[in-house]
């Protein structure tokens, strides 16, 4: 719609003109010859200046900043890259050391829990044999011991009976039949008393 | 002067006459417009190039995206060949850019809105473009006049209206550039006009048009300085790269 009102002003405008220019001499100014020459003269002096000016100096220099800058920048991407690579490599480089020293680590916590195990058992195997001979040894008293034991009771059953039976008969009684009577005693009832 | 939209475009003398033997060449608002166009250019360019940061300020930035944007426009239209053309294309685009731009504000004379300006140019850029052609192609040139794959029956039918579409090159680009340029500015001189002829009243409407025209023409301006630059392109590359 808008295009139409402007194309029907526009239509109307020179309408309007040609009302004017009756009214007035001469007609669009454009159509005027009298300034003709001096307009084309300014025209190429302006003109020509400014691309003179334009295409010798201001261009080669703009042209000039813009390549600098490409350049600049393509300079700064590759020194990034550059850099980027070398950290990359700085970081493989160090992920290296820390796996290398991770194993190192565990090498020495095995070895160290090696020798602790090895320490641990050759001391075990010292206190067994302590052990073990003092539990022989042990054994070995008690059974002497054990083997003592029925002579002695024996005895002390053959002093203890002949010293009750002096103080209840008041008499001397022989210490060897006794000590037959005791030692039939504790033979038949031995296996009671001390059964193995 | 309000009253007639057209008195706009009237050149007058500034300063005395100047004469070399029977021409005129006086200065006029014409000259003066002309002048501070190629002034304001050079001065936005000269500082936009003087300082090479890296990270530019915003009128060398301006100035790098203007240089960007017309080598983009020259090898897109034209090709690698037209490098050497760079410079010219560039000083043409701004010169019309700049001139129709400074015809933007109000009291201000517009270069372009006159027909003999802009077929100066255009006539300087279709005897530059032939004279390409024929440097480069040779009488190959000619070629350019009869298109491939025509029928023979057709041909001399088509190289002549080939041969009257290439020279009328220089007067539709002049034109076009004359046209717009001189339409726009009339219109907006008439809604003016309305604005105060219809009052307080009426004239809230042709002020609406009124702002919305000059939005519309500022965007004319950078559009036909645009066309301009890249028909210059187009007819640059018709004479580099023959493609008939």
């Amino acid at each position: 719609m808008f295009k139409k009102i402007y194309f029907q002003s526009i239509f109307f405008s020179f309408f309007f003109i040609n009302e004017a220019f009756a009214a007035e001499s001469g007609g669009m100014p454009q159509l005027n010859p009298e300034f003709w020459v001096s307009q084309i003269f300014w025209l190429t002096l302006t003109f020509g200046i400014m691309y003179l000016v334009l295409s010798k100096l201001i261009l080669p220099k703009i042209s000039n900043n813009l390549e600098s800058r490409k350049s600049q920048i393509l300079e700064n991407i590759e020194a990034a890259e550059k850099q980027r690579v070398d950290s990359d490599a700085k970081l493989k480089e160090y992920d290296e050391i820390i796996s290398k020293s991770k194993l190192e680590a565990n090498s020495i916590f095995n070895q160290a829990r090696e020798k602790a195990i090895k320490d641990i058992n050759a001391k075990r195997e010292v206190l067994d044999k302590q052990i073990d001979q003092e539990i022989a040894e042990a054994e070995k008293e008690i059974d002497t011991l054990r083997k003592n034991a029925p002579n002695k009771i024996n005895k002390i059953a053959i002093e203890t009976s002949s010293e009750l039976l002096q103080k209840l008969i008041g008499a001397e009684v022989n210490n060897s039949s006794i000590s037959a009577i005791v030692e039939d005693l504790s033979k038949r009832n031995g296996d009671k008393y001390y059964g193995n | 002067m309000a009253a007639n939209p057209m008195s706009q475009f009237d050149v007058y003398r500034i300063g005395p006459e100047i004469k070399v033997g029977a021409l005129d060449i006086s200065f006029t608002n014409a000259s003066l417009f002309m002048i501070l166009s190629t002034i304001s250019i050079l001065l936005i360019f000269n500082i936009g190039s003087k300082k090479n940061s890296i990270l530019p300020n915003k009128i060398q930035l301006l100035a790098e995206l203007s240089y960007t944007f017309v080598s983009k426009m020259i090898s897109d239209t034209a090709g690698s060949k037209a490098k050497p053309y760079f410079a010219f294309i560039f000083s043409l685009f701004m010169f019309v850019l700049f001139c129709n731009m400074f015809g933007m504000i109000p009291y201000t004379f517009t270069v372009t809105s006159h027909i003999i300006v802009t077929f100066m140019l255009a006539a300087f850029i279709f005897i530059g473009v032939t004279v390409i052609g024929f440097i480069k192609h040779g009488f190959g040139y000619l070629k350019l006049f009869v298109p491939s794959g025509v029928p023979a029956v057709l041909l001399p039918l088509i190289v002549v209206i080939e041969i009257i579409s290439y020279l009328s090159r220089p007067i539709s680009l002049s034109v076009r550039l004359f046209a717009n340029m001189m339409a726009g500015h009339t219109m907006m001189k008439v809604f003016g006009g309305f604005v105060i002829s219809l009052g307080i009243v009426g004239g809230w409407l042709p002020l609406s048009f009124s702002v919305a025209l000059t939005g519309l023409e500022i965007l004319v301006a950078f559009l036909q300085a645009y066309v301009f630059a890249i028909l210059t392109c187009i007819y640059l590359n018709d004479a580099l790269n023959l493609h008939h």
